[in-house]
């Protein structure tokens, strides 16, 4: 198979914007999923709709930034992975990052609906109301927690093999796929 | 002469606002009182399943209209099994120390354009305050429908206190609705 000398593109960089959406989307996920895990087993108190609301906030803005982040992508590839690495890992990353996108966009819809069937609006910042998409309904509510907890664990999963591999590419690899991501890491100016 | 005097008499009650019917049997089933928190800018609907109702009300004469509210504040749906349960305690309704809220009105005056209001004392939780209720009165069929509501400052109650004092949380302001449907007759207390 003859391929063009990738002429650096395996150390190019993302997109100034791409990094930024992508760690601002990690630093949303890194507030509001251990607050949601925190805030569901206290008592009701007004510190309790406060977590609540902020937690809901984060999502819908994770939401958000995730369309931004596809939009973002759709005219910026990815630089492509280094040519070392073997088949089935670029299949897994490739198959991994397509999973975490659609996690970061199905996880708040599971929410925004869960809070709907629980008889709460999303009010995002407490200014902009979001519709109610279904109405109250207790068992739904119900469901839809379910749903939205086993997704939150499957991300957290996920999250943990992408933050490994990172790691893993960076230290044992030695490759620019962390540095791309963070560009101070760069070992060589490219 | 008599029968002139006859047909001056119905002149007469054609040119009266429509016959005068008083409205006083209300519809229990039909009733219902609402209301509309604000937690951390959303807003949080609820009621109270249990309330009575004494309503004597004819458009004719809306200044002798007379209303008297009771309700069981532990038939409260507060939006949540939790919120139900909080709202009974100390801090909220206080419920087994002041098990219901009672209204009953002073006045009642026409504003215009089918729209009334009705003052009077409301005493809850220990605390009796003055409040003013707009409210449109439309007959449907047989019965008539009150339609208003009020805006209730809660902590003019004590209602919401300590932690939950803090207005940014839960807001200061309650909007309170009725809508009470009355049949003609005379004034039967309902449950």
């Amino acid at each position: 198979m003859i391929r063009e000398p990738a002429l650096n593109s395996s150390s190019s960089s993302y997109t100034c914007v791409a990094i930024a959406l992508h760690w601002l989307v990690a630093l949303l996920i890194f507030f509001a999923w251990p607050m949601g895990v925190y805030m569901h087993d206290l008592p009701l108190s007004p510190q309790k709709l406060q977590y609540y609301a902020w937690h809901k906030w984060a999502g819908v803005t994770v939401f958000l930034l995730a369309l931004l982040r596809l939009a973002w992508r759709a005219g910026h590839p990815a630089p492509a992975l280094p040519e070392a690495m073997p088949r089935w890992q670029r299949q897994a990353a490739t198959g991994l990052h397509h999973l975490l996108y659609l996690l970061i966009l199905v996880i708040p819809l599971s929410g925004w609906l869960m809070s709907s069937a629980k008889g709460f609006q999303t009010v995002w910042f407490g200014v902009v109301p979001l519709p109610d998409l279904v109405g109250k309904d207790k068992e739904l509510g119900h469901l839809l927690e379910e749903v939205h907890e086993a997704l939150n664990f499957t991300l957290l999963g996920i999250v943990a093999i992408h933050v490994a591999a990172a790691i893993k590419h960076h230290l044992v690899d030695r490759d620019d796929i962390l540095a791309r991501m963070l560009p101070f890491l760069r070992r060589t100016p490219s | 002469m008599r029968a002139r005097f006859m047909l001056s008499l119905a002149l007469l009650g054609a040119a009266l606002p429509a016959a005068a019917v008083e409205y006083g049997k209300v519809l229990p089933d039909k009733s219902q009182l609402t209301f509309t928190s604000r937690q951390m800018g959303v807003p949080v609907n609820g009621r109270f399943a249990r309330f009575t109702t004494q309503v004597s009300f004819d458009p004719a004469r809306p200044e002798a209209g007379k209303a008297v509210l009771e309700v069981d504040l532990a038939s409260i749906d507060a939006g949540s099994t939790e919120a139900d349960e909080e709202v009974a305690g100390k801090n909220w309704f206080q419920t087994k120390a002041f098990p219901t809220a009672r209204f009953v009105s002073a006045s009642v005056k026409a504003l215009g354009g089918g729209r009334y209001e009705v003052r009077g004392p409301l005493t809850l939780k220990g605390h009796t305050q003055e409040v003013a209720a707009p409210f449109t009165f439309k007959t449907d069929g047989a019965t008539g429908v009150l339609d208003g509501g009020f805006t209730l400052k809660r902590l003019d109650f004590g209602i919401g206190q300590g932690a939950w004092g803090d207005t940014d949380t839960v807001a200061n302001e309650i909007q309170v609705n009725f809508h009470v449907v009355v049949a003609p007759g005379p004034t039967t207390p309902t449950k």
